[in-house]
C-alpha cells in the first residue's frame, strides 16, 4: 500500500530523524534539564504544605570557627555575585575597657577565613550574619509593589520579575543583609535555599557548616529540637530594638555585636 | 576596600541612592513651596504678591513635569514602574508617589492653570495661526464660553481647586519627607519631625525660587521690578526660613542631647565628611546667610537698589542651602555603616547613568520647560492685552 494514501500521514509528516546513538545522548541531557526546571519551581516540589511551616536559623556563636565554608557554598549555591554577600561572617574583637566600640573585620565577607588573630588577651569570636527572615519585616513593608513579600512559611522573599530595582528594601533592613544584583539590577538577597528547604533539603550554609554552628529550624514542627534548645538556652536576635521579629536566632551572643 | 573606614556591613559599600535622588526632593520641594506661593495671592488675598502669581503656578507645573524623571532614571526596572499605579502595596510610603503625583499634577496644578488661563486661551485660539491655533484650540478643551458668568464661575472653581490644593501641596512634599523619616533603620533619617521639616523647606525654596525667577525674568524682559511684591515675598521667605531653620535645630539639638546609640557616629559624619556640606554650606551659606540678610532688609530701611540684591543674594543662597539640605540627608545617610562602626564615601560619576552630567541637565531641564510654557501662556500682560490675574 502506497505511504501517502494513509490518513495519518500527513500528521507524521514533520518526522526528525534521530539515532539511536543521539537519543542515548539526549534523553540523560534533558532529564538533567528537567530536573533543574524542577528545582527553580518550588511550587512543583510534593508534599511541601507552605502553612505548614515557619522557617528560621540557629546561630550557635560557639561553635562558629570562621572557616568561610556557609559563604562560599551560597556563593556557589545561589549564584551570588561578587562583592556582595547573601550571607557572611564578622570576627568580633573586644576588649573589656570599651565594649560599645569592638573592632570588627569581614574581609571578603569571610569567605576565604580570617588572618591571624592577635595573642593580646582581648575577646575574639565569629558573627556569622544572614536575612533575619523577620516576621515584622521592615523591608518588605516599604516595597511599593510587593515584589518581596514574606510567604507563608516565613520565608522572605523577592521576586526578581516584578522588582523595580528602587532599593528602599535595602535601605529599610536594618541588618545590612539586601543588595541590588549587578546584572539583574533587582534587590537580591538570602532565600534560605527556598529551592531546597521545599524539597526537604537543609540550606547550603547549614549543610556546609564543620561545626554545625547553623542550623535550619521550622518552628512549626513540634519534633524539631529548636524548641527544646530555645528552651534551655540563652537565645538572643540582632538588633532587638528594631522589633523586626527576627528568625535568625543566636546562641551565646555578645552585647557588643551590631 | 576604598573609601571604606573602619567596619560596614558587606553589602554597604556602595550607596544606593544616588545625587538623582538628591534631585527628587529638591525638585518637588520646590514645586510644593512655588504653590504655596501662588495660594498666597489666591486664597489669602495677599494683594502685593499678585505679579508672581501666574509665574507660581507655571514654575510649579515645570518642575513637577520633571520631578519623576530622576526617580524613572535611577529605577533598575523603570519599565516596571506602572505597577506602582496598577498594584500598589498599601504599607509602602513609596506606593504613594504615582497617586500623589498624578493627583497633584493633573487634580491641582493643571486644572489651576486651565481655570486662570482660560479666558486667554480661547482669545489665543481665535488669534493665532497655524499650529498655535490648533494647540490653543486643544486647550481650549472645546470651552470656548468666556462670558462673564462663566468667568466667574472659573474663578469660583480656581479658589476652591487652591483650597484643596495647599494641603495637596503639604502631602506631596511631606510624604517624600515620611519616605526618609519612616526609616526606623536609618537613625539619620528616622524621626517624626522629617516631614515638617520637608515641608517648611520646600516652602521655604519654592518661595526663593519664585523670588529669584521674578527678579531674573523682569531683568530679561527690561521691566521694572514691583519691589513692593518682592519685599512682601522676602517678608514670607524670612518668617518660614526662621520656622524651618527652628525645627531643624530642634531636631540637631535632640539628637545631640539624646546621644543615643547612633550619635558617636553621626556625630564623626558631620565634623568629618559631612563638615563641609552640612555645618558650611547648609547652616552657615545656605541658612544663617540668608536668614541674616532677609532680617536687615525686615529691621533697616535700605535703598531699593541694596534691598534687591540682598533679596537676589539671599533667594540664590536659600537654594543653594535647601539644595545641600537634600543632599545631606539623602547621601548623609548611607555614608555610615548601620553597624555604627564604620563610613563609606560617594563619589559622583561624570557621564553615567546617575552622574554628574545627568542631575544637571535635569535641574536645568525645567527652565527650558519654563520658558516654553511662558511662550505658551505668558504670564503677564502681553501687548494692548490686559490679562486679568486670578481675583479680579
Amino acid at each position: 500500500m502506497p505511504q501517502a494514501a494513509h490518513p495519518w500521514n500527513g500528521f507524521w509528516r514533520c518526522e526528525v530523524n534521530i539515532s539511536r546513538r543521539q537519543i542515548l545522548i539526549l534523553l540523560p541531557a534533558a532529564a538533567v534539564a528537567w530536573k533543574s526546571v524542577l528545582a527553580g519551581t518550588p511550587e512543583a516540589s510534593s508534599n511541601y504544605t507552605m502553612s505548614d511551616h515557619w522557617w528560621g536559623m540557629l546561630i550557635d556563636i560557639p561553635k562558629c570557627i570562621g572557616c568561610g565554608n556557609c559563604v562560599r557554598a551560597c556563593q556557589m549555591e545561589n549564584d551570588v555575585p561578587d562583592g556582595h554577600f547573601r550571607t557572611w561572617v564578622e570576627r568580633y574583637h573586644v576588649s573589656d575597657e570599651d565594649m560599645t566600640n569592638p573592632e570588627v573585620i569581614s574581609p571578603d565577607g569571610g569567605k576565604e577565613g580570617f588572618p591571624v588573630a592577635e595573642e593580646d588577651g582581648k575577646k575574639y569570636f565569629f558573627v556569622p550574619k544572614m536575612c533575619n527572615h523577620c516576621a515584622d519585616s521592615p523591608c518588605t513593608q516599604v516595597c511599593p509593589v510587593g515584589a518581596t513579600f514574606i510567604a507563608p512559611d516565613g520565608v522572605v522573599l523577592v521576586d526578581p520579575k516584578y522588582c523595580l530595582g528602587c532599593a528602599y528594601c535595602v535601605q529599610a533592613c536594618p541588618y545590612g543583609c539586601r543588595y541590588i544584583h549587578p546584572t539583574k539590577e533587582v534587590a537580591d538577597k538570602c532565600t534560605l535555599c527556598y529551592h531546597r528547604i521545599t524539597k526537604g533539603l537543609t540550606t547550603a550554609c547549614c549543610e556546609s557548616c564543620p561545626t554545625g554552628a547553623r542550623q535550619l529550624v521550622d518552628l512549626k514542627d513540634p519534633k524539631d529540637p529548636i524548641h527544646e534548645f530555645l528552651k534551655t538556652h540563652p537565645v538572643q536576635v540582632l538588633k532587638p530594638q528594631m522589633a523586626t521579629g527576627a528568625k535568625a536566632f543566636y546562641n551565646g551572643l555578645d552585647g557588643s555585636v551590631r | 576596600m576604598s573609601g571604606v573606614e573602619g567596619f560596614m556591613y558587606p553589602n554597604e559599600y556602595g550607596l544606593q541612592w544616588s545625587v538623582l535622588i538628591v534631585l527628587y526632593p529638591f525638585i518637588t520641594g520646590l514645586v510644593a513651596g512655588a504653590f504655596i506661593l501662588a495660594s498666597l495671592e489666591r486664597v489669602f488675598h495677599v494683594e502685593a504678591v499678585k505679579p508672581t502669581y501666574r509665574l507660581a503656578l507655571l514654575t510649579a507645573l515645570s518642575f513637577l513635569i520633571v520631578a519623576p524623571l530622576p526617580l524613572q532614571l535611577h529605577l533598575g526596572h523603570p519599565e516596571r514602574s506602572p505597577e506602582m499605579y496598577f498594584t500598589p502595596h498599601s504599607t509602602s510610603a513609596m506606593a504613594m508617589f504615582g497617586y500623589v503625583y498624578l493627583w497633584y499634577l493633573m487634580a491641582v496644578l493643571v486644572l489651576e492653570i486651565w481655570l486662570d488661563y482660560r479666558r486667554e486661551i480661547v482669545l489665543l485660539a481665535q488669534s493665532s495661526k497655524g499650529l498655535l491655533r490648533i494647540v490653543y484650540s486643544i486647550m481650549t478643551l472645546g470651552s470656548s464660553n468666556i462670558s462673564v458668568r462663566s468667568l466667574a464661575i472659573d474663578n469660583r472653581a480656581g479658589w476652591i481647586v487652591t483650597i484643596v490644593g495647599i494641603p495637596s501641596a503639604f502631602i506631596l512634599h511631606g510624604y517624600v519627607g515620611f519616605i526618609f523619616g519612616s526609616i526606623k533603620a536609618n537613625p539619620w533619617w528616622s524621626s517624626p519631625l522629617m516631614p515638617v521639616v520637608f515641608i517648611f523647606s520646600a516652602m521655604v525654596s519654592g518661595i526663593a525660587c519664585v523670588m529669584v525667577l521674578y527678579m531674573a525674568i523682569t531683568k530679561l524682559r527690561k521691566q521694572p521690578i514691583d519691589i513692593r511684591c518682592v519685599d512682601s515675598i522676602a517678608m514670607y521667605l524670612f518668617y518660614v526660613f526662621i520656622i524651618d531653620f527652628s525645627l531643624e535645630m530642634l531636631d540637631l539639638i535632640h539628637r545631640v542631647y539624646e546621644a543615643d546609640e547612633s550619635f558617636r557616629s553621626l556625630n564623626f559624619l558631620v565634623h568629618t565628611q559631612l563638615y563641609i556640606p552640612h555645618i558650611v554650606i547648609q547652616i552657615f551659606i545656605g541658612t544663617l546667610t540668608p536668614i541674616i540678610l532677609l532680617g536687615i532688609t525686615q529691621v533697616v530701611h535700605l535703598p531699593e537698589i541694596v534691598r534687591k540684591r540682598m533679596y537676589a543674594t539671599a533667594g540664590c543662597l536659600t537654594l543653594v542651602g535647601i539644595f545641600a539640605m537634600r543632599w545631606n540627608v539623602v547621601i548623609g545617610g548611607q555614608l555610615f555603616s548601620k553597624s555604627f562602626l564604620g563610613y563609606t564615601t560617594y563619589k559622583i560619576g561624570l557621564v553615567s547613568k546617575e552622574g554628574l552630567l545627568v542631575a544637571v541637565f535635569l535641574s536645568i531641564l525645567p527652565l527650558f520647560i519654563l520658558w516654553a510654557l511662558i511662550k505658551l501662556l505668558p504670564p503677564w500682560p502681553v501687548g494692548n492685552e490686559a490679562a486679568p490675574t486670578a481675583g479680579d
